[in-house]
């Protein structure tokens, strides 16, 4: 396959930044998109060229690592992690546009590579169950029905990726927030600090900048684990629930 | 130097008990005067960092990742062991223990295992207290699944992202501490040295990722929780960033390696599929329940088959050779991992493998279909079905998959002593990074359990007893060896710059997995592992006159990073060749083709290499020493295994 690709290209945070055209030929329908612009960064090194950017780790799927605003969409147009898109899923002789994750929350560190610490301040506020290591009761004495430890287990799977956030024209992380808080209202664990817990990391999810939720269900149409957005609604309940009897005082 | 394990005395069981009560503690006013650095985010450093922080140390943790959650732990898929006997079928902690070193035929330490085994049960119990959804049956118990080495049911699972939850888990004590102050965070920073000091290790250079800076940080003690170096092989399961450089850089600052060239190769991968393949991703080992692992019986079948001439569903049954079930008639195609990865080699080297690469055996579904109804099927794969048919773009329950074995997990490491300290005082190893618990070979869901017993329940007692014998004032970041080992690193960054020859740093890279995968891979022999160290000695040379990386320090460069991590493979890859050289035997992962049975299987040398071979780095393209710690087996009995 012959492909023109059209990416963002940004040298650092204040760089101002634009698209660059590359033509890449000898593309095989079996290539990741990631192996593609591997072989792309590979002719430009050779080229003496300053090869394209992107963050990418694991490459199976699961480590959240990888971006990419691919022809308009997180992910591209499959409702998987970017490494996980094939060159099957493209035409020969197509022009893709690639683009970061375009957010204010998540600033561009270099072309394609963006900041997303903000997630894990958000985590840090409050995602957790607070207890130490050791002196914990034995794992069977505390028994969660199985339908509740799915819908935990449902909400945990969140890759932490932050297509939601792409997806989403308010650029909102309440898909992201609501799965944690959602995972841990759901289970015993996490009963003692839930009202906290809510209201901290609401309030952290605001303070970094993201945007309120407008119910359009972009987050939940891209996000590569399928998190649904009834945990928005869960999230909003323990919200509201936790304000008016609030234990911060 | 005489490798000191320092094993407690006495019965095994009592062992880690008698061993707590005898390290010294420090005071827990005392615990804030000490300054801990933990390298690596995964299971073993996220829950060392949580859990020293919340002793009271101040910990920092490093990590290249944006965030700490995205260690490769993270893809771990199957499950996690532990000694629980919840099922009530003959589990217990001296059958964890014997299982263990079996699995590793014979070449890990009692003591740690057996302490491996008893932390266990209480690794379940920390998960679930902190929210680890972990599978659980109707009753609103915990549920399990059973794996292979073992015949009792201890595998704890969370579907098929075990790794991903405990991580998640882990992440989360760690982000708790980091709310609280006690631990700082240093994301996309890479380590570039150990700082010794006085023959002690006292703090650690880094690299921000994103502004090129080259900083020192000081501490009473460094943690190494870095993971394996599969990658040495290009491609690997391991993640793109995943790389040896920490753990060789305290090889070279004096810390011994022990038994490199034990590496872990899982049968069951999707085969390579061209020359732009970047990672290989593995499916689960339970397909093998199902499948049936077949080639054509002829090479002119095959030829025909990669040329597209004849398609698999056409050949007639009996021009199939079920090779595992012909071999192994009791095991058949659940034989242990490195015997069916060996014999899929030997089938694709005798020309029947069935790709367009002609690497590949096919794992058959068909009759378990026709058996079973692709609705069981379906309920029992489907998911690894899908996954199976995005990556490849074939239907596995129309057409056979196509499998291949690839590099999964390395069980050498950082010789370690029963407390996971290293060769350097002050400087510990621990998770995957270490040698010490699976020999030389790994079980299934055993991974898991490892890195965090080692970090949760291992490291929080044993670093302690160092600790409380040096004295609580800060270490000084002005001493000369701090700047000396600054110094090196940024020169070693100019010359990487300056060299501007005619190569990518992934032409060397590649170049360096093949010679590794020929040679150092599956099947290994005396006269291939010659050729191997010349050729990787000729590569190494070639690197640092021909490399070409670009741009500048002073910036995110993917380049630049790639470089320092390849050069440290091409100096690892010797030492694994040397190390499987002078293994003149076959045991687990590790099969020298001079020493099998008359059928073909690994024959172990009990009375020459019952030992742990650590080496010692001495300079500078010199041949690194030999040192030898003795295993001494009082609890179980050596035999070898058959599975005929």
């Amino acid at each position: 396959m012959k492909l023109t690709l059209k990416i963002w290209r940004q040298k650092n945070a204040s760089d101002k930044g634009g698209f660059v055209t590359y033509p890449v030929d000898h593309v095989s329908k079996d290539m990741s998109f990631l192996e593609m612009l591997d072989v792309l960064n590979e002719q430009l090194t050779e080229k003496g060229e300053d090869p394209v950017h992107f963050d990418h780790d694991c490459r199976e799927g699961i480590c959240g690592m990888c971006s990419l605003y691919i022809n308009g969409k997180p992910h591209g147009p499959l409702q998987t992690t970017t490494c996980q898109l094939h060159m099957r899923s493209f035409n020969d002789g197509e022009t893709i546009t690639i683009e970061p994750w375009r957010a204010k929350a998540f600033p561009v560190v270099k072309d394609l590579v963006v900041n997303r610490s903000a997630f894990d301040r958000i985590i840090q506020a409050g995602g957790y169950v607070s207890v130490n290591t050791g002196g914990v009761p034995d794992a069977n004495e505390i028994p969660i029905p199985k339908t509740v430890a799915d819908l935990a287990m449902d909400a945990a799977q969140c890759i932490g990726c932050g297509a939601c956030v792409a997806a989403c024209k308010n650029a909102s992380a309440m898909l992201f927030t609501s799965a944690k808080i959602s995972q841990l209202a759901l289970l015993p664990q996490g009963q003692v600090e839930r009202k906290t817990r809510a209201e901290k990391m609401v309030a952290q999810m605001d303070a970094e900048g993201f945007g309120a939720c407008t119910n359009t269900g972009a987050c939940e149409a891209e996000c590569p684990k399928g998190i649904s957005i009834t945990n928005i609604a869960r999230m909003n309940r323990e919200y509201f629930s936790a304000v008016v009897s609030s234990e911060n005082v | 130097m005489i490798l000191d394990s320092k094993i407690p005395a006495g019965p095994l069981a009592e062992k880690w008990t008698k061993h707590k009560f005898n390290s010294k503690l420090v005071n827990p006013a005392n615990k804030r005067k000490y300054d801990v650095i933990v390298v690596g985010t995964g299971l073993a450093g996220a829950s060392a960092a949580a859990s020293l922080a919340e002793l009271g140390y101040n910990v920092k943790a490093f990590c290249f990742q944006d965030s700490p959650r995205r260690a490769h732990s993270i893809a771990a898929q199957g499950g996690i062991n532990a000694a629980k006997n919840y099922q009530n079928d003959g589990d217990s902690i001296f059958r964890l223990f014997y299982d263990t070193i079996k699995g590793g035929d014979y070449r890990a330490r009692e003591a740690n295992v057996y302490r491996l085994a008893e932390v266990s049960v209480k690794i379940i119990d920390q998960c679930v207290a902190q929210g680890v959804p972990f599978a659980r049956e109707y009753g609103g118990l915990l549920a399990n699944r059973s794996f292979g080495g073992a015949q009792v049911s201890r595998t704890f699972y969370a579907r098929g992202q075990t790794g991903q939850q405990l991580l998640l888990g882990a992440y989360s004590a760690l982000s708790r501490q980091v709310a609280n102050g006690k631990v700082k965070l240093y994301p996309r920073t890479e380590m570039m040295d150990v700082v010794v000091v006085d023959g002690h290790a006292r703090g650690i250079v880094t690299r921000n990722l994103i502004t090129g800076a080259v900083e020192t940080h000081a501490a009473h003690a460094v943690l190494l929780c870095t993971g394996g170096y599969g990658n040495v092989f290009f491609l690997s399961t391991n993640a793109m960033g995943s790389n040896v450089t920490a753990a060789w850089r305290a090889h070279k600052r004096g810390a011994y390696f022990a038994n490199p060239c034990f590496t872990q190769i899982h049968p069951t991968c999707i085969p390579v599929s061209g020359d732009h393949q970047s990672k290989l991703t593995l499916m689960s080992e339970s397909l093998r329940n199902d499948g049936r692992v077949w080639v054509p019986a002829t090479k002119e079948i095959a030829e025909k088959l990669r040329k597209g001439q004849i398609k698999a569903n056409d050949i007639k049954e009996e021009d199939r050779d079920y090779f595992l079930e012909r071999k192994y008639p009791s095991f058949g195609n659940l034989v242990p991992r490195d015997v069916a990865s060996r014999n899929a080699k030997y089938v694709c080297d005798e020309g029947r493998g069935v790709n367009e690469t002609g690497e590949a055996v096919f794992l058959d579904f068909r009759d378990a279909i026709k058996r079973d109804s692709r609705k069981i099927i379906e309920q029992k794969y489907g998911n690894l079905f899908d996954m199976y048919k995005q990556i490849t773009g074939e239907d596995p329950y129309e057409v056979p998959m196509m499998i291949y074995p690839a590099v999964h997990y390395t069980m050498g490491g950082l010789w370690v002593d029963y407390n996971l300290m290293t060769t350097v005082p002050g400087l510990y190893a621990l998770g995957e990074a270490n040698f010490s618990d699976h020999g030389a070979n790994r079980l299934g869901a055993s991974a898991l359990m490892q890195g965090l017993a080692d970090g949760y329940f291992v490291i929080p007692y044993t670093i302690g007893d160092y600790l409380a014998q040096i004295p609580p004032k800060k270490v000084d970041e002005n001493h000369p060896e701090f700047a000396k080992a600054k110094e090196e690193v940024q020169n070693r960054i100019k010359t990487l710059l300056s060299i501007k020859g005619s190569k990518t740093v992934d032409y060397f890279h590649k170049k360096l997995g093949k010679i590794m995968w020929n040679e150092c891979g599956m099947a290994r022999t005396a006269e291939g592992l010659k050729k191997a160290k010349a050729e990787i000695k000729a590569l190494k040379a070639e690197f640092w006159k021909d490399v070409k990386v670009l741009g500048a320090n002073e910036e995110l460069n993917q380049s630049l990073e790639k470089a320092h991590r390849v050069a440290d493979f091409l100096e690892l890859g010797e030492l694994m060749v040397d190390d499987a050289l002078n293994r003149n035997e076959s045991c687990g992962g590790h099969f020298r083709e001079e020493y099998q049975t008359p059928d073909g299987e690994a024959l172990r040398d009990d009375e020459n290499f019952a030992y742990v071979a650590a080496w010692k780095y001495v300079g500078e393209d010199q041949e690194e020493e030999l040192h030898k710690e003795p295993l001494v087996f009082e609890n179980v009995k050596l035999t070898q295994r058959s599975y005929k």
